[in-house]
């Protein structure tokens, strides 16, 4: 049975001892909020780190906390479970939640968080494509200080991320939804519950009555990174949401898309569905905008 | 180089030494012989390593020890302190012939009862959510859907 290979583990009491040993140790530092990917790797063998950084002794890093003028912030050691569960995030980003609960399995989710599922940079994650939709903003601190930068400016390729050399993101922070704004995530896998999303689409719209008058819409598990269906957003935007147009949307949003074929899914499947899901998530986003 | 944690394993302190690259699974079956945390698939996948740790049940498998000082864990032999009386899971599951070669059982009783103690009246459907990152290659999952649900009545009856 796989066993992990020898590390040092650190715990350090603040971010910025955090920071300075990522300095310090270099490349052969791993940071761990869950582990639940982190350890995986180790025990594959895909990494070797010499050093383990956990963030779990870092006092307000599990926070959740919502402000109707500046939104949510979700903590980098907050829970999948927690956020599935928060009440706020219920009520107020739903769609977060569901990615959330959608995210593994109980034990899981009791252990991994949010911002782990970000930083894992898996083009399958769950979270990823509803924050995307959302506008959200990664908190990242670093040995230059702190600094914001856009989840969608985030993800470079499958594992790999913006972050550059002993940077550690703190938390992410979704803004407040614009008012008739609805959001919609679906999600498909061969076995349903606890396997990686094989195809998956997310949404947000804002409507004006039956017209789109905005929309941020991402496929997932079909490139390197979640990639955003531009050209087919301005098939929507600005207009009166109908059959037809969904129909031309959803096509074009395949198009757009580079779906390879693995395990999970053929290629094929994929560029089908990604059609399929972007008419579905547009059509029950918009539902949910119009109450 | 080791680091010595202390922790409670079923109400009783412990304090042991523990090498970094240690999981939570190789103490508790290695150290202190709580063999009825399996190790399965080790990957957080099948769930036969479940044990609770501050009342939340988790993959001890993907749990580092060095990360458990100071936590209270539960795991299956807690269920039934004295070893006399059964928990109203660990009767459910014999009850209701949940139970063939017993690999997956105690990872599913300490599923059972992270949902149990959250939502004692679950439906089917619950039920079936909640013990979808416990696998069962005998059985299938009619019979513990039904012991689950027999036990969360019989704990509701306990709490009367």
């Amino acid at each position: 049975m796989m066993r992990l290979s020898h590390f040092d583990f650190l715990a350090p009491a603040t971010i910025e001892e955090a920071v300075g040993l990522l300095q310090s140790k270099g490349a052969d530092a791993r940071l761990m909020a869950g582990g639940t990917d982190l350890l995986m790797k180790i025990k594959l063998g895909a990494i070797k780190p010499g050093f383990i950084i956990s963030l779990k002794k870092i006092g307000g890093l599990d926070q959740i906390s919502f402000d109707p003028t500046t939104g949510l912030t979700i903590g980098a050691t907050a829970l999948l479970a927690d956020v599935a569960d928060h009440p706020d995030i219920l009520k107020h980003y739903p769609t977060v939640a569901q990615a959330a609960r959608g995210t593994a399995n109980v034990q899981v989710r009791n252990m991994g968080t949010v911002i782990g599922n970000l930083c894992n940079a898996s083009p399958a994650s769950d979270n990823a494509p509803t924050l995307l939709a959302m506008e959200a903003v990664l908190h990242i601190a670093g040995p230059e200080g702190k600094r914001k930068l856009p989840l969608d400016q985030f993800f470079k390729g499958p594992g790999m991320t913006a972050l550059k050399p002993s940077e550690i993101v703190t938390a992410v922070g979704v803004p407040v939804l614009p008012p008739n704004a609805g959001t919609a995530y679906i999600s498909l896998s061969a076995r349903g519950k606890l396997d990686c999303t094989a195809v998956g689409a997310a949404v947000m719209v804002t409507m004006s009555g039956d017209v789109c008058k905005d929309i941020r819409l991402f496929v997932a598990s079909c490139g390197p990174t979640p990639l955003r269906a531009v050209k087919a957003e301005e098939i929507i935007r600005g207009k009166q949401i109908s059959d037809d147009l969904l129909a031309q949307a959803g096509s074009q949003a395949s198009q757009e898309s580079r779906p390879i074929t693995d395990l999970r899914a053929s290629g094929e499947y994929r560029t089908k569905m990604i059609s399929v899901l972007t008419e579905r998530v547009i059509t029950e986003a918009s539902k949910k905008a119009r109450g | 180089m080791k680091q010595v944690i202390k922790l409670s394993v079923n109400g009783d302190p412990y304090t042991v030494a523990v090498d970094p690259c240690q999981t939570l699974n190789e103490v508790l079956r290695e150290e202190l012989n709580l063999t009825g945390v399996k190790l399965g698939c080790g990957s957080g996948d099948c769930g036969a390593c479940t044990v609770h740790v501050d009342g939340r049940a988790v993959s001890s498998c993907l749990t580092l020890a060095v990360e458990m000082d100071g936590k209270e864990i539960l795991t299956a032999e807690g269920l039934a302190p004295s070893g006399e009386t059964l928990h109203p899971i660990q009767e459910a599951f014999i009850d209701k012939g949940a139970i063939q070669c017993g690999f997956c059982t105690c990872g599913m009783e300490m599923s059972a009862l992270n949902l149990l103690q959250k939502n004692p009246s679950p439906t089917e459907t619950e039920i079936r959510e909640a013990i979808s990152g416990n696998l069962c290659r005998c059985t299938g999952y009619t019979k513990i859907v039904e012991a689950i649900s027999a036990a969360g009545e019989k704990m509701r009856e306990g709490d009367r």
